[in-house]
């Protein structure tokens, strides 16, 4: 059980995507999947053997790094990408659903079981909704988590057993700081993305509906 | 979940390249790759853990290695190989959607349609002309330009390619001047030497590639212009041919494609 999972899932969601939600996926696989992956996960690796604090108490270290640490970054960020994909599970499920009441009935009930309209369309527009408002959720859980987006080289820890007050540092910090404006960067990216997609997919239907009520008062 | 999906998708894309687009991805998966996550990986896999400072104090070698190295050499050139990789996907993403409009034309029943059943179409190989040979001139244009900027920023960040033995730090808490040693800097050095070469390469195939598909775009247009009167059936055979001589040459390589084909 592994990132694969997501991969398939986000494979067989863009099946029943708008060309808007294709990108999303891509972007979603390359910039953050594939980052996360390839290289952000091993920069989080050792963080905890490598946070250092400038005294020998025993204890001192574990309870700073606690103090500083609640969440890792890097657990947040792969919790924000299973957030993030989840929600596009509701289109499979509810395809899934016609697709079984069609075969329940045996016979043709809808035109095109994947093409987004009706009850589908209100699915993936409330899809598209969780989606971003998981994304803005994370981004300012990340904000008041860690007072910004930065990542200091040295921490001033005065936590019991740690006598007065102690220098401790961190771990690469300049590379975690880069890595962590790439999240926010592509974060942002999706939002965007979704946004765009929301505001075309409701303009695209009004205009539907509107051209049939005008056809339907014409004649 | 790894490179193996990359190599998944772009597998797909290289069934609509050029000859030299092809090479490319051979080069990229083997040399670049391959060699990142075989050999590059472990040579860098102990960096911090083996980068020793000639102190006691507490917090210096954190703030030395992290002042010499802001973003390490493998995860740079990781992010250089999913930038440089992304704009095929444009590509991937076209050719969906001509296919999708092909399905579509095929479902409506069309008669310009040519295709006996849906299978066809999925196997069907595009050329690259029209909007496609756009998309995949820009694709090639955007590769060359990540990997230029990345292999600058590399040199800019790195001061050249060597990696020396010795660096030596003041940066606070240290005290006064302190000698810090890395790990393995000859194989370092080889490995980034040999990056930099693959990468230079990839460039030069780049490039290579963007003049051909130039000069058959020009080639193509003077051909029209002059050639206005030519039967069309003696051109079909002439292209029939040369698909077929492309089909042979891609069925040698993998060519599935996750989602982006539906």
């Amino acid at each position: 059980m592994s990132w694969v999972f997501l991969r398939d899932l986000l494979s067989g969601v863009n099946k029943y995507s708008t060309g808007i939600g294709r990108i999303w996926v891509a972007v979603v696989f390359m910039f953050r999947l594939l980052v996360y992956v390839a290289a952000a996960e091993n920069i989080w690796k050792h963080e905890h053997d490598e946070f250092e604090c400038n005294i020998k108490q025993p204890g001192c270290e574990n309870v700073c790094f606690d103090h500083f640490f609640p969440v890792s970054h890097i657990r947040l960020w792969a919790l924000q990408l299973i957030m993030v994909s989840t929600p596009s599970l509701l289109v499979v499920f509810h395809v899934a659903y016609r697709e079984n009441r069609e075969r329940h009935h045996n016979q043709k009930l809808y035109k095109n079981p994947g093409k987004i309209d009706g009850g589908l369309l209100c699915t993936y527009l409330i899809s598209l909704i969780l989606k971003t408002g998981l994304e803005i959720g994370f981004l300012v859980l990340f904000y008041k988590l860690y007072n910004g987006f930065k990542i200091p080289r040295l921490v001033k820890c005065d936590i019991k057993p740690c006598p007065n007050t102690v220098d401790c540092y961190i771990s690469k910090p300049t590379e975690k700081m880069i890595f962590l404006y790439f999240l926010v960067a592509t974060s942002c990216l999706c939002i965007v993305l979704n946004l765009s997609e929301l505001s075309y997919l409701i303009f695209k239907y009004s205009m539907k509906c509107y051209l049939k009520r005008h056809m339907k008062k014409q004649q | 979940m790894d490179w193996g999906a990359l190599h998944t998708i772009l597998g797909g894309v290289n069934k609509h390249s050029t000859s030299i687009g092809k090479i490319w991805l051979t080069v990229l998966f083997i040399f670049r790759i391959m060699i990142l996550v075989v050999a590059a990986e472990r040579v860098w896999g102990d960096e911090q853990d083996d980068f020793v400072c000639n102190t006691l104090q507490p917090g210096c070698k954190n703030v030395c290695y992290d002042h010499f190295f802001p973003i390490s050499h493998i995860r740079l050139w990781a992010l250089q190989l999913i930038f440089v990789s992304t704009p095929a996907l444009l590509v991937a993403m076209h050719v969906a959607y001509r296919r999708h409009e092909k399905k579509r034309q095929f479902r409506k029943g069309d008669q310009k349609c040519e295709f006996k059943d849906i299978e066809e179409i999925r196997k069907q190989r595009f050329r690259i002309e029209g909007s496609l040979w756009w998309t995949y001139t820009s694709s090639i244009f955007f590769r060359l330009i990540f990997e230029a900027v990345f292999m600058y920023a590399f040199y800019f960040m790195y001061d050249g390619f060597r990696m020396p033995r010795l660096m030596k730090c003041n940066a606070w808490p240290c005290p006064n001047t302190v000698d810090c040693f890395v790990s393995r800097p000859t194989e370092k050095t080889v490995f980034t030497i040999f990056m930099i070469a693959v990468s230079s390469i990839c460039i030069l195939l780049n490039v290579a590639e963007l003049c051909y598909l130039l000069t058959k775009f020009f080639l193509r247009r003077s051909k029209k212009a002059g050639n206005s009167k030519q039967q069309p059936n003696h051109e079909n055979k002439e292209e029939t041919k040369q698909n077929e001589m492309n089909e042979l040459i891609s069925d040698s390589c993998q060519n599935t494609v996750i989602g982006f084909s539906s």
